[in-house]
């Protein structure tokens, strides 16, 4: 099959994705730096915010959309083994996002937009940044909307044979993208675009947070789920093992994507504005949906404990060892999971109510999201273009040890800056400050962990260039050598047979979100309209 | 359909983690009151001057006639007024946060102290502090260029030699 359009938009959407996170990595270190007080001269919060808002665009919105768009792309054309659906709205929906994009940096590297990128009313940005992000979220949609015909067509060509499982997960995230976008779309109509644009002149600050708060928890599921589709369909193959359950993963799937979306409360527990009693009830969502990642620590073990027996491992633990630490997706996995062991434990406190008072908007709140995001999620996007790179560009990985080299100093230098951001919370330290002004002996106790984030911060940064000079020299290499390896999606040690319709559709899926969504978010916005509620006017910053 | 019984196994004790954290977690918030701060209270954050609750006079620690402490508190950039507060240790408190302007939180490091004050509603919290000693009270949401200058002071004194504030001298002592 000539699936040429299929491997140039997925090398563009990545490329657009690695060179935003590129270019805030640089801004990353910039910041902890600035914010470590020791270099008198970088010290400007003007420059500290901007950097930070742009930092947050573009790794949170920028890096995850292009990236996942792209992959999705490639998993649809060679799961299903058919050719993209309408390409030319692909690369509409391309066009899209990437004048979004351009159209929200303008104002963030010019300082018209030090929001951050959680860009809380009433403080107001230059109207381009929420229409730049409006753009990208509906260039997105449009992959969204390609996912779930591509679905569906083959389904219809294909009847009673269950899909496959990457496409199923892709398509399942493309379904939690639209429900989980449209929290954060409902606020940029209706609440921020017109304020902005002087139409309004106080906007409703209460219920802004309660839309953005909709969007705040899934869309973390949103970036992971790749992770996760990696960890299921590639990691056993290159492992050189079976995928232990195709059936528990689909269930996985349809968990996180159905709990993650009611649970967005527990970004509001400090909030005076929503009832306890809403949110103990998705506090409760928040626990549940822990569940599917439990489940998939252990197919994902499971699958590579039968690896390293295949290879000859031994005892209770022996099989580790003989795992092929050199495969760069076997070691992206191993590393992943480590990390998502103590980030999970992290999110675990996050998520408990009452307790979450404690580490609130503390240092413990980005070194928590750093550790799950930038390192457990983006050290399985590196794995996966360390993957996808020769396969698209047909041509060899440059270096398959220094690319085992970047993948240990990304999770080396991802350890040395969380660890001891999570202590500086502990400590008391806020998120969220340019620098250290509080004139209080506490502060001291504080000092010898900025320095370890510093020395964590550049051996990333280093990480990340090595990372992006990799894919150059892969794909803009010389070489006559031609890679002929196709895409290969691990097979499950049971084959799947009689699939029940549910583990196989989204339609089913879609309704049950639909109720919980209700349920979850249906009085507690609507409660904004029959409060009597005072809007606030905009603030600059 | 094919479920290993191992997995089987390990959903079980994956469903009874959770639960035993569930049931911890709403054990202490229905039985012994320990909640987050959830009063859905609304105010009129442009006129906090004129209303009774918050005008400047009726800032700061007040303790009414039954003995219960309440705090009262405006944040607005880049400080807490009043800036420098007193309260007594090992005492119930409540706490009445309001913004004057845009979003900020804070949070007493070292204690559950800690809220959201969202401009158009009344952040209110109890809590009493076990240890005496200065503590800072800290913005951890940003709020402006200058948030890092955005703090104030709590002095948490000894239970008996806590002395509240009289009606007369209050005005001219929290506003310093």
């Amino acid at each position: 099959m000539n699936d040429s359009t299929a491997k140039n938009l997925a090398l563009s959407h990545m490329w657009v994705a690695f060179i935003a996170f590129i270019l805030a990595c640089f801004m990353g270190e910039y910041q902890v730096l600035e914010r470590s007080g020791l270099f008198e001269i970088l010290t400007s919060p003007t420059v500290y915010y901007a950097s930070v808002s742009t930092h947050g665009v573009l790794m949170a919105f920028v890096l995850t959309t292009f990236f996942i768009m792209g992959f999705g792309y490639y998993v649809a054309s060679t799961s299903l083994n058919v050719p993209i659906w309408n390409k030319q709205l692909a690369w509409g929906g391309f066009a899209l996002a990437l004048l979004g994009t351009v159209l929200a940096a303008i104002p963030l590297l010019t300082g018209l937009a030090s929001v951050l990128y959680t860009f809380y009313p009433p403080i107001q940005a230059h109207f381009a940044f929420y229409l730049g992000a409006t753009l990208l979220i509906v260039g997105s949609w449009i992959w969204c909307g390609i996912m779930i015909m591509m679905f569906i067509q083959w389904k219809q060509a294909n009847p009673g044979e269950p899909v496959p499982l990457a496409m199923f997960a892709t398509t399942m995230n493309a379904l939690l993208w639209l429900w989980t976008s449209a929290g954060v779309a409902m606020e940029s109509l209706f609440l921020i675009v017109p304020w902005s644009l002087g139409w309004t002149d106080t906007i409703d600050v209460g219920l802004a947070r309660t839309l953005f708060a909709w969007t705040l928890h899934p869309i973390v599921y949103f970036w992971l789920i790749p992770a996760y589709t990696a960890f299921y369909v590639f990691v056993p193959k290159q492992a050189g093992s079976f995928l232990f359950s195709d059936e528990l993963a689909r269930a996985a799937f349809i968990v996180l994507v159905v709990f993650s979306l009611p649970i967005g409360f527990h970004h509001l527990y400090m909030d005076p504005e929503q009832a306890k009693g809403w949110k103990m009830l998705h506090g409760v969502g928040t626990f549940v949906v822990s569940i599917p990642t439990f489940m998939t620590g252990f197919t994902v073990i499971a699958s590579l404990e039968i690896a390293g027996r295949l290879r000859g491992g031994k005892g209770l633990f022996g099989w580790i060892g003989s795992l092929q630490w050199t495969n760069t997706m076997v070691l992206s996995v191993i590393l992943s999971l480590l990390m998502l062991i103590f980030g999970g434990f992290g999110g675990l406190v996050n998520a408990s109510y009452a307790m979450n008072a404690m580490i609130h908007n503390t240092a413990w709140v980005p070194g928590h999201f750093h550790l799950i995001f930038a390192g457990t999620t983006v050290i399985m996007y590196f794995s996966i273009a360390y993957y996808l790179w020769p396969i698209l560009t047909k041509k060899p990985l440059y270096s398959n040890n220094l690319a085992l080299v970047q993948l240990w100093t990304w999770f080396i230098g991802m350890s040395m800056m969380t660890t001891p951001w999570h202590v500086l919370g502990l400590l008391g330290q806020p998120r969220r400050i340019s620098s250290v002004v509080y004139n209080n002996l506490m502060t001291l106790s504080w000092k010898p962990y900025e320095l370890m984030m510093i020395l964590g911060g550049l051996i990333l940064l280093g990480s990340a260039c090595l990372f992006i000079y990799l894919l150059v020299k892969t794909q803009f290499s010389s070489t006559t050598e031609v890679f002929e390896g196709q895409v290969e999606y691990a097979e499950p040690l049971h084959a799947v047979k009689d699939l029940p319709e549910y583990l196989n559709d989204i339609k089913l899926w879609n309704k049950v979100i639909a109720v919980f969504m209700l349920i979850s978010f249906g009085i507690p916005i609507l409660q904004f309209f029959f409060l009597d509620t005072y809007d606030s006017s905009a603030w600059g910053y | 359909m094919h479920i290993d019984p191992l997995e089987k196994k390990w959903a079980q004790i994956v469903l009874a983690i959770c639960a035993l954290f569930v049931v911890i977690i709403m054990t202490d918030a229905l039985f012994h009151s320990v909640n987050a701060p959830s009063n859905v209270e609304t105010i009129d954050s442009a006129k906090l001057h004129l209303s009774e609750e918050f005008a400047e006079d009726n800032l700061g620690t007040q303790i009414d006639a039954d003995g219960n402490i309440t705090v009262r508190m405006v944040a607005g950039r880049y400080s807490f007024f009043p800036k420098k507060i007193s309260v007594p240790a090992e005492t119930k408190l409540t706490f009445r946060w309001v913004s004057i302007d845009v979003l900020h939180g804070v949070h007493i490091p070292m204690t559950n102290m800690s809220t959201m004050i969202v401009p158009g509603f009344v952040a209110q919290i109890e809590t009493s502090f076990p240890k005496p000693g200065e503590y800072p009270v800290l913005c951890n949401e940003y709020c402006g260029l200058g948030h890092d200058h955005m703090w104030s002071k709590i002095d948490v004194v000894e239970k008996d030699q806590w002395i509240a504030p009289q009606l007369s001298s209050r005005g001219v002592e929290n506003n310093e």
